[in-house]
Parts: C-alpha cells; structure tokens; sequence
C-alpha cells in the first residue's frame, strides 16, 4: 500500500466528543421521568431515541474532523 | 399458564396460515439460491481460508454496513428486546443506550485494529494477541474463549427460527415437529459451506430490506390502528413505564440499568462474529465509515423496543387464538402474535421471512467466525503446524458445519432456557477478552501472563457471581453499607483490569531478561 508519510497521530482531542454521549444515556437520574410527554411518548424513551440521533451525529463530526 | 382448547393436539399453536407460509417458502428460496450464487460474488478463491471466511476482505462502507448490521441485530434481538418490554417494561430500553455507546467504542478501537490485522494478515482476534504479545496461551484463551461464547449464539438464533415457524402455524410430533427448524439449518450450512462469508453478506442485504420495512410498518400502522402512542402508553401498566426509583442505601434499578447497557457494549466487538464483520471491510476508512453510519440500526431497535409496548396496548397475552402460543414460547411469542393480529397474512409473511432470515445470518457469521478461530488459533497452532492453504480453509469448512450441528442438536434435544443460561455467561466470559483486545489495540504495556491471569480470575469471579443470583445478569455488589445492583460482565472485567494491572509490574520483574515479543509496530495502526 503507498503511505503518506505524514501518519495519523492516532489520538485526537475531538474524540473526547464522543464521552457527551456516554454522560448523557449512562445516568438514569437525568431522564426516568414521564414528563414532558412528546406526541404521546414519556420522556424516557424520546429523549433515548432522541440521543440515537444526537450520538451518531456527534460520531459524524468526529469522523469528518479526524479524517485526512 | 392459560389454557384453552386451542391447542388440541399436542403441540399446534393454532391453523396453517396458507398465505404467510408460501411468502415466507418463498422468499426462503430466494435466499438460498442467493446463498449459493454468492460463491461467485467478487469472485476469489475458496480454497484459501482469507477468501472464504472474511470474504476476500474486499467489502466496501455499504456491504460491511449490511454485513455487520446483519450480524450484530439478530432474530434473537427481534424477538426478545420487544418480549423483554412486554414482560418487565422501561428496563427492556438499556438495548437503546447500549447501543448508543457502543459505536464510540467501536470508532475508537476497531479501525486501528482492523489495520494491524491487514498488515499482518490475521484473521481472528486470537491471531492479534499471539502477535501483539507474543504468547500461544494467552491466544489460546481468547480463542476458547470465542468459541465458547458464540455457541449458544448460534443456538438462540434457532429459537428465534422456532418461534416464528411455531406461530406460522407449522407443527408436528415427535421428528416432525422440529422438522422445519432442521430444513433450514441444513440449508444454512450447505451455503455457508459453500460460499463463506459472501452468503451472509449478501442475504444481510435482503434481510435488512426486509426488517427495516417490518419495522417501520410496525412502527407506523399499529400506532393508527390503536389511536396514537398516547392510547399506547396509557395502556402500558405505571409500574412498566419508568425504572423503579432506587430505595435508600441502593442505586437500584440506575445502576443496573447503566452497567447493562455500558457492559453489553463493551462486550458487543469482543465477539468473535463481530470481527469477522470488521476485518472482511476492504479498508480502514470503511470500518472508521460504519462506526458513523451504524447507529442507523440503534434506533430501529428502539423502535422495536416499543413493539412490545404495543403487544401490551393490544392486550395479545389476553387473547385467546394466542394462549397457546405464549405456552409454548412464553413472552418471545408476543411479537409474533402481535404481527398475527395487526398485519394482512401476505405482510405476516414478509414480517415472519424477516425474522427468519434474520437468524440465518447471524448464525453463518457466527459459525463461520468460530471455524475461523478453531482452524487458526488451535488446528495450525497446536496440531498441524503447516498446513496448506486448501487443508486450512478445508478444515474450516468442515468445523462450520460441526458448530451448526452442536447448537441445531442443543435447541432440539436441551430446553432453551439452558441456551439463554449460557448465552447470559457467554457475555461474562467474553468480556474478559477485552484487556488484552481492546487496550490491547493500544498499548502492550500488560504483561502477557498477567493478562492471562485477570482472563481466569474475571471467568472465575464472573461465573461464581453469576450463580449465586441464580443466573440472572446483575450482582448486588454490597461495599461499606451501601448495594450497587450492576451487570456482571461489567464489575468482573474491571476485577480482571485491575489484577492484570497489578501483576504486570510483578511478572516483568520476575523475567526481566525476557524481550518484548511483540511483532506488531505503532505504524501498523494507523492508515
């Protein structure tokens, strides 16, 4: 395979975009309530979804921010 | 639990449903003429063990898509996270943040190892550590390890084929009953014997057209039909909708809600039929690609999470065309009966062939995936030291096909509940993969023997706490007063971290003289 010389450093500081996610899904406290609702959905599982939506964005700033 | 006269004689979950069943037939042939005719997809040679089971390594961001999404959202997954919610409520949605968090763990760690196994030719993770840290039995742990885990895998993906053949009303006695269930694993095998990795990797294509089209109608007309999600939560009883609010001195359903879904996630990569899927992409970019474009995948299952809430608001436990099915299958048959009662027999058909198919992929990856590990890690390490290409790949062939036997003789002969036991300590013991895998990938700092030792002192601890709470996944970890309910898999690898961190000082001491045996450089992770 031909290589750039210039190698990727492996460990970029944007990558610590990918712990908001961690934080916001991994603490119960913050979203096990049923208020407020959205078109008839508890909080719980909208804000979950909504976080599937949020994290694989978040994973797609990442990817196109560490990309050569 | 209810009994009806429904099921008369012995064993019939209700009438044949004509339609669904020459739908399903059908799109089960075309698979396997799919299966079979994907031998000559990008063609390459079979008799090498590369090409047949990591298809060449030659597939692009799209089919690895396909391919790891198909092997990673399984019958299983379909059946169960819904017939989860439906029994126990909110705690089935930890498949949701579970699933969130695993695609960072994937970005961060598996492209680099998808680029030092294409440097050095690897093919299994046993095959990365004996490089990395240049010991046979610590490759050889792993590689039980593998192979342990994946079986009962492979035979609760059967149970997934047996619920939806059982509610398309096929049944029978004695041999007959279990009939179907054998048709379609030998057809399974004969196309992963065949045709490799290419026969999964293509039908995942079929098979996600078909699930996401499920999906999506279940999602979209039985919602109508009940009046909205609003009717729908309201029907779900209070106690189901949220977790239990934790008690005093205890962080409860929280902490076992969060550790599930961290620890399954953890897990998820360290399964050998999920570095199958990676190291068959073509390149590093199209693994760093999917770690974005996967959680596509993430919120169909949430969607599907809800499905069982819907099972709830249609009160099919209660029905009684039904009750003889949720006797059978117990809560994995309520997504089953809910299809029956909202869907047009033609879509049950489609619905049910989604299912199906959907198990017959994940079982030729995961089949092929052990083979992979058998014939690498323990036939050339340990028996034949040089083989041909063609024995190798031969051999394989030959260990896919034993595999799928095992598990089509453990589902038919064992009650599942064995299956679903050792699948729950499966993931207990293949997380003890993840020092050496996963922070393997970037740093050799451990010592070999000490990462040997955590492996043994995490199955050791992970096995014995997992029986003493009779096989259920959370420990109750009592420290200075206070309990801390969490997935077991998740406190034993921290345990095992812990003593491999310890005991690498020691053991470094004590064969000082001894030089790295790493074959692997810096360079060969990244691009």
């Amino acid at each position: 395979m031909v290589e750039p010389i210039k190698k990727r450093s492996g460990w970029r500081w944007w990558y610590l975009l990918l712990l908001i996610q961690f934080a916001a899904v991994l603490w119960p406290p913050f979203y096990n309530k049923l208020e407020p609702y959205w078109a008839g959905m508890p909080f719980f599982y909208w804000y979950q979804l909504l976080w599937v939506i949020i994290g694989a964005a978040l994973t797609a700033i990442v990817y196109f921010a560490t990309e050569d | 639990m209810l009994e009806t006269g429904v099921d008369r004689d012995g064993g019939t979950v209700q009438d044949v449903n004509w339609t669904a069943l020459i739908i399903f037939i059908l799109l089960f042939g075309f698979i396997t003429w799919l299966g079979f005719a994907a031998a000559n997809w990008r063609k390459g040679d079979l008799d090498l063990l590369h090409e047949w089971g990591l298809g060449g390594r030659r597939f692009g961001t799209i089919v690895t898509w396909f391919l790891i999404g198909g092997d990673l959202y399984t019958a299983y997954t379909f059946i169960a996270v819904p017939a989860l919610a439906f029994g126990a409520g909110a705690v089935a949605f930890f498949a949701v943040p579970y699933t969130i968090v695993a695609y960072p763990i994937f970005f961060l760690v598996f492209p680099r190892i998808w680029y030092v196994c294409h440097k050095h030719h690897y093919i299994t993770a046993a095959d990365f550590v004996r490089g990395r840290f240049g010991n046979r039995w610590l490759a050889l742990a792993v590689t039980i390890t593998g192979m342990v885990a994946t079986m009962p895998y492979i035979a609760l993906q059967l149970v997934g084929l047996q619920v939806v053949i059982g509610a398309l009303g096929v049944s029978g006695t004695g041999v007959a009953a279990d009939l179907p269930l054998i048709i379609a694993f030998v057809i399974l095998a004969a196309f992963t014997y065949s045709s490799g990795l290419r026969a999964p990797a293509s039908i995942a294509i079929v098979k996600d057209i078909l699930i996401y089209t499920t999906a999506f109608a279940a999602v979209i007309v039985i919602p109508i039909e009940l009046g909205g999600f609003g009717k729908i939560f309201a029907a779900v009883p209070a106690q189901k909708l949220l977790l239990a609010t934790p008690g005093p001195n205890t962080t409860g359903a929280y902490s076992a809600y969060a550790t599930l879904a961290l620890g399954s996630a953890l897990a998820l990569f360290l399964y050998p039929h999920s570095l199958t899927g990676i190291l068959s992409a073509s390149s590093g970019r199209a693994v760093r690609r999917n770690a974005a474009l996967l959680p596509g995948y993430s919120f169909m299952l949430g969607l599907l999470a809800l499905v069982g809430f819907f099972a709830l608001a249609v009160g099919v436990g209660s029905l009684p065309e039904y009750a003889a099915g949720f006797k059978q299958f117990g809560n994995n048959f309520a997504v089953p009966a809910l299809f029956l009662h909202s869907f047009p027999s033609w879509f049950v058909g489609i619905a049910f062939a989604a299912i199906g198919i959907g198990a017959l992929v994940p079982a030729a990856i995961m089949s092929i995936a052990a083979a992979n590990l058998y014939t690498r890690n323990i036939h050339r390490e340990f028996i034949n030291r040089n083989p041909t290409d063609k024995q190798e790949a031969q051999m394989a062939k030959w260990v896919s096909l034993i595999v799928k036997f095992g598990a089509l003789v453990f589902i038919i002969f064992v009650p599942t509940q064995y299956a679903i036991y050792l699948q729950l300590l499966g993931g207990i013991w293949i997380i003890q993969t993840l020092p050496a895998v996963l922070l393997g990938a970037y740093t050799r700092w451990f010592n070999d023997w000490a990462l040997l030792v955590g492996w043994a002192v995490g199955i050791a601890f992970g096995t014995g706490m997992a029986a003493a709470v009779n096989l259920t996944p959370t420990y109750p970890l009592r420290l200075a007063g206070f309990t801390f309910p969490g997935y077991t898999a998740l406190y034993t690898v921290i345990l095992n971290i812990l003593v491999t961190i310890v005991l690498t000082p020691v053991f470094n001491a004590v064969a000082a003289q001894r030089t790295p045996l790493d074959e692997t450089v810096a360079a060969d992770y990244y691009v």
